[in-house]
């Protein structure tokens, strides 16, 4: 079969950039999601004139975007954020009512592998078989980070 | 809490609207970091819009609204690199002085090409073609005597139809044996835009 021509990275860009986003910023936090979207295209900027698949794009690039949020996780030093204890409001929060939520409070009670399988999983509805290709693991431990991940937002929740 | 809840954290139109802010910040980091091989930027012009596309070498293309802008920008990416951006801070220089051509304040190009779109012999021919000045005007003959090749002007007119810079190359001054227009890539209505606006034509 044939494949496609790679394409111009701005079409690239125009056909993931929400996608992306909106991982990123259940993923990261709608605070954070800008700068994990800049690091992730950036990434992807210098290594695209070498990537080989122009059909696994889309996939390609929510991969780059699971390693940014978990590095993003590890480097600020959050685990898990005690859910009574919210983090400092911003000074430019876009959603001040997104710190009042309860349901992002649970979200940001998630280890960072937890978090991003879930996202995947029930933000952009992706199979357990493509969780696991973006996240570099087995299917299996998609599954487990989704199931645990899910139990802990539910206990939180109830 | 149901899985479908957390879907409501980031409703896909708020995604999309702000992931259209985040890249055309992109757009400026690439720039400064320099990863950016092709930056493209529309313009307005008398001849309608026009995409600007320039390399870290200069000028590489210019194309008119009309034209296939998919295909222009797959060729970039496909002859050039696939590195290609809509950025308008590269491209500044180049959309500066078009706009001066076309308010009747400069008869002369000082932007560097990149000649890379055109094949050897179109970039003969090009060549030659930039050599013919603002309000001068020259045939399909003249330009073949001039690259030594008197009986190619048909080869001429192909290798000027190809012209991946129009305007900055002016193309356009390029007539028909007995002075008519003939033909023009960008379609007539331009050309004779052009070399009315550079007091060729009446």
């Amino acid at each position: 079969m044939v494949r496609p021509p790679k394409p111009a990275f701005q079409e690239f860009l125009e056909a993931n950039r929400a996608t992306v986003y909106r991982f990123l910023s259940v993923a990261v936090g709608p605070q954070e999601a800008d700068d994990a979207f800049q690091e992730t295209f950036l990434a992807a900027l210098r290594s695209y004139p070498r990537v080989r698949e122009p059909d696994k794009l889309d996939r390609w690039i929510l991969s780059i975007a699971s390693r940014k949020a978990i590095d993003h996780h590890r480097r600020s030093g959050r685990g898990p954020v005690p859910t009574d204890d919210p983090p400092d409001r911003p000074v430019h929060d876009p959603s001040p009512s997104d710190h009042d939520d309860p349901l992002w409070a649970a979200v940001r009670s998630l280890p960072p592998r937890q978090r991003v399988a879930v996202v995947h999983r029930h933000v952009l509805d992706r199979s357990y078989e493509e969780v696991a290709e973006l996240m570099g693991g087995s299917e299996q431990t998609a599954r487990a980070n989704v199931y645990q991940g899910m139990k802990r937002l539910r206990e939180l929740m109830t | 809490m149901k899985p479908n809840d957390l879907k409501r954290l980031a409703p896909a139109r708020r995604a999309a609207d702000d992931s259209r802010l985040a890249a055309a910040r992109l757009a400026d980091r690439a720039t400064a970091e320099g990863l950016v091989d092709v930056a493209l930027a529309t313009m307005d012009s008398p001849v309608g819009e026009l995409l600007v596309a320039v390399t870290p070498k200069g000028l590489v293309a210019i194309a008119f609204d009309d034209d296939n802008l998919e295909r222009v920008v797959a060729r970039l990416a496909r002859e050039v690199s696939p590195r290609v951006m809509e950025a308008a801070a590269p491209t500044d220089e180049a959309r500066h002085e078009l706009e001066e051509y076309f308010g009747g304040l400069r008869n002369r190009f000082d932007l560097s090409l990149d000649r890379r779109l055109m094949g050897p012999f179109a970039q003969k021919v090009l060549r030659a073609t930039s050599r013919v000045g603002f309000g001068e005007l020259a045939t399909y003959g003249d330009i073949a005597a001039r690259i030594d090749r008197p009986h190619a002007a048909r080869a001429v007119g192909r290798a000027l139809g190809s012209n991946p810079i129009p305007i900055v190359v002016p193309c356009h001054r390029i007539v028909g044996a007995d002075g008519s227009l003939t033909g023009y890539a960008g379609g007539m209505s331009r050309k004779e835009t052009l070399l009315r606006l550079e007091g060729s034509v009446l």
